[in-house]
């Protein structure tokens, strides 16, 4: 199996990745109007203001739409993999895959509960995946 | 815009379509080129606008031996080509050049002088989502379709009549790639490819091109062709990331680039009788009759299981057969134009009887971007 696929993370987005490999899942605000963001940059979109701040997501999160790959891309091994878009509780979406539970319509119920986990990848990138929210 | 102030005068596909392991990407945007100014009577030094997608427009013009005053190399996926409608139309009014060609031409299936689908690890789309397993459009452009599905209890068999209706639409067309009719349980039973999507709700990958020449309307009255004008036209694009569409039922392009179109054309939805809509996969014809307001959130289901876009239904779509029938080589929205102005000129395959407006919608991208070109054949 070819080595998965990973990001590469730019000064604008280092963060969140320096972040992922800490065990936290960062987000960014908007400090004037309190709106959270995603994926990362350096001011808050419409309103253009750099006056925005990085914090820590609670992690919990419900999914929102996927679809299961049954052409696994060759870095992802041979069985069919959900791909997954997750609303987070702080407002923003993010892709991901879920973890903990098996890959079939019958067990990814859309608006079911999640929480963040973290996976090592390489030395510097860990991703943040969703598993079913335990309890 | 200017209602009918510009015109397609020049409109043709590739020689060949499907499968043309002998021809190149540059070579069938010249081969498409060759044939429109053909049907245009011109020459390529007759020609000062050029605009193209996938390859530069320099390319483009010299390739051809064309000196241009006005130049557009937009490239947001495949409406690219309705954007360089709606920007010639622009262009002509202005005085930047008298005369467009647009050409696309793409070897999805064969690959010859093709480049990747690949993204740089550190873009967005390589930080935020190829990590996840995304592979092409297939796992990335459905991805919303369960949200909008279980919003509007829309089931798979919804989708995949989509299919099967176009497919009677193509059965008219010689020239599309599939023609055997199906049936929804056809569809249903189909290898597998993105939970929920089965390969008969994919549009199809194979190789050709197209291209279209635009002019004042003054001047097209001098053509060989029956002039098509151009009433209207919209565009917009939301986000390169489909896990960053701000609704996951609708598309925010689509509303934008598609009332900006009707409010340029200044007509009613009643008024229109010829529609496309690019179809890259079934759920793009439930979100275009949607989202420019052809049918109420919800409500495009029942309106395709009625019939309503059938032969013989009241807003024929798709007639050529669509992206999942017809043709698909990557930018589609090429080919639905070329079916608007074979409509609007008479010459359809599948021709809708006395049809004087077309509405032609195109996606770019995942949702990313959209571009509407409304048609008439009314001076």
């Amino acid at each position: 199996m070819p080595p998965r696929i990973l990001p590469e993370p730019t000064p604008e987005t280092q963060h969140f990745w320096d972040g992922t490999r800490n065990g936290e899942l960062l987000l960014q605000r908007c400090k004037e109007t309190g709106e959270a963001y995603f994926p990362p940059r350096p001011f808050a979109p419409k309103t253009g203001s750099r006056n925005v701040e990085v914090f820590k997501a609670s992690g919990r999160a419900t999914l929102y739409s996927y679809v299961i790959n049954h052409r696994p891309r060759p870095d992802m091994g041979t069985e069919p993999y959900a791909i997954a878009v997750v609303q987070l509780e702080e407002g923003p979406r993010m892709m991901t895959n879920i973890v903990g539970c098996p890959q079939t319509p019958e067990a990814l119920v859309l608006d079911m509960p999640l929480e963040v986990v973290f996976e090592k990848m390489s030395d510097t990138i860990t991703l943040p995946f969703f598993q079913p929210a335990k309890g | 815009m200017m209602q009918k102030s510009v015109a397609v005068v020049g409109a043709a596909e590739t020689t060949k379509m499907g499968k043309i392991p002998d021809v190149s990407v540059i070579g069938l945007h010249a081969d498409a080129a060759l044939n429109a100014l053909a049907d245009a009577g011109l020459k390529p030094t007759d020609i000062d606008g050029v605009a193209c997608a996938g390859i530069s427009p320099v390319e483009l013009a010299q390739y051809l031996g064309i000196t241009p005053t006005y130049a557009d190399g937009t490239s947001v996926g495949g409406c690219s080509f309705m954007l360089h409608v709606r920007h010639a139309a622009a262009a002509i009014n202005a005085g930047l050049c008298t005369t467009v060609l647009i050409t696309h031409g793409e070897s999805g299936r064969s690959r010859v002088g093709a480049g990747g689908f690949g993204r740089a690890p550190s873009s967005l789309m390589g930080q935020f989502e190829m990590p996840y397993g995304v592979t092409a459009p297939p796992t990335m452009f459905t991805i919303p379709v369960l949200r909008y599905m279980k919003t509007y209890g829309v089931t798979e068999e919804d989708l995949a009549n989509v299919a099967v209706i176009q497919r009677e639409w193509a059965a008219k067309n010689p020239r599309a790639s599939y023609r055997d009719p199906i049936t929804i349980d056809d569809v249903l039973n189909s290898d597998m490819i993105a939970w929920p999507f089965r390969k008969l709700m994919c549009c199809l990958v194979t190789d050709g091109g197209g291209a279209l020449i635009l002019t004042s309307a003054e001047r097209a009255k001098d053509f060989p062709q029956k002039p098509v004008y151009v009433l209207g036209t919209g565009e917009s694009v939301e986000t390169p990331l489909v896990s960053q569409m701000e609704d996951f039922t609708t598309s925010k392009a689509f509303r934008v680039s598609g009332k900006k179109a009707f409010d340029e054309a200044g007509i009613s939805h009643g008024d229109v009788d010829h529609l496309m809509i690019y179809d890259a996969f079934a759920h793009l014809p439930l979100y275009g009759l949607e989202d420019l307001g052809f049918c109420k959130p919800g409500e495009a289901k029942d309106f395709i299981n009625g019939r309503n876009t059938a032969i013989g239904g009241k807003l024929p779509l798709n007639t050529n057969g669509g992206g999942l029938s017809y043709m698909h080589s990557g930018m589609y929205g090429m080919y639905a134009l070329q079916e608007s102005v074979r409509q609007m000129r008479g010459i359809a395959p599948a021709q809708v009887d006395g049809a004087k407006i077309s509405v032609c919608h195109g996606v770019g991208g995942m949702f990313a971007a959209s571009g509407t070109v409304i048609f008439t054949n009314e001076a």
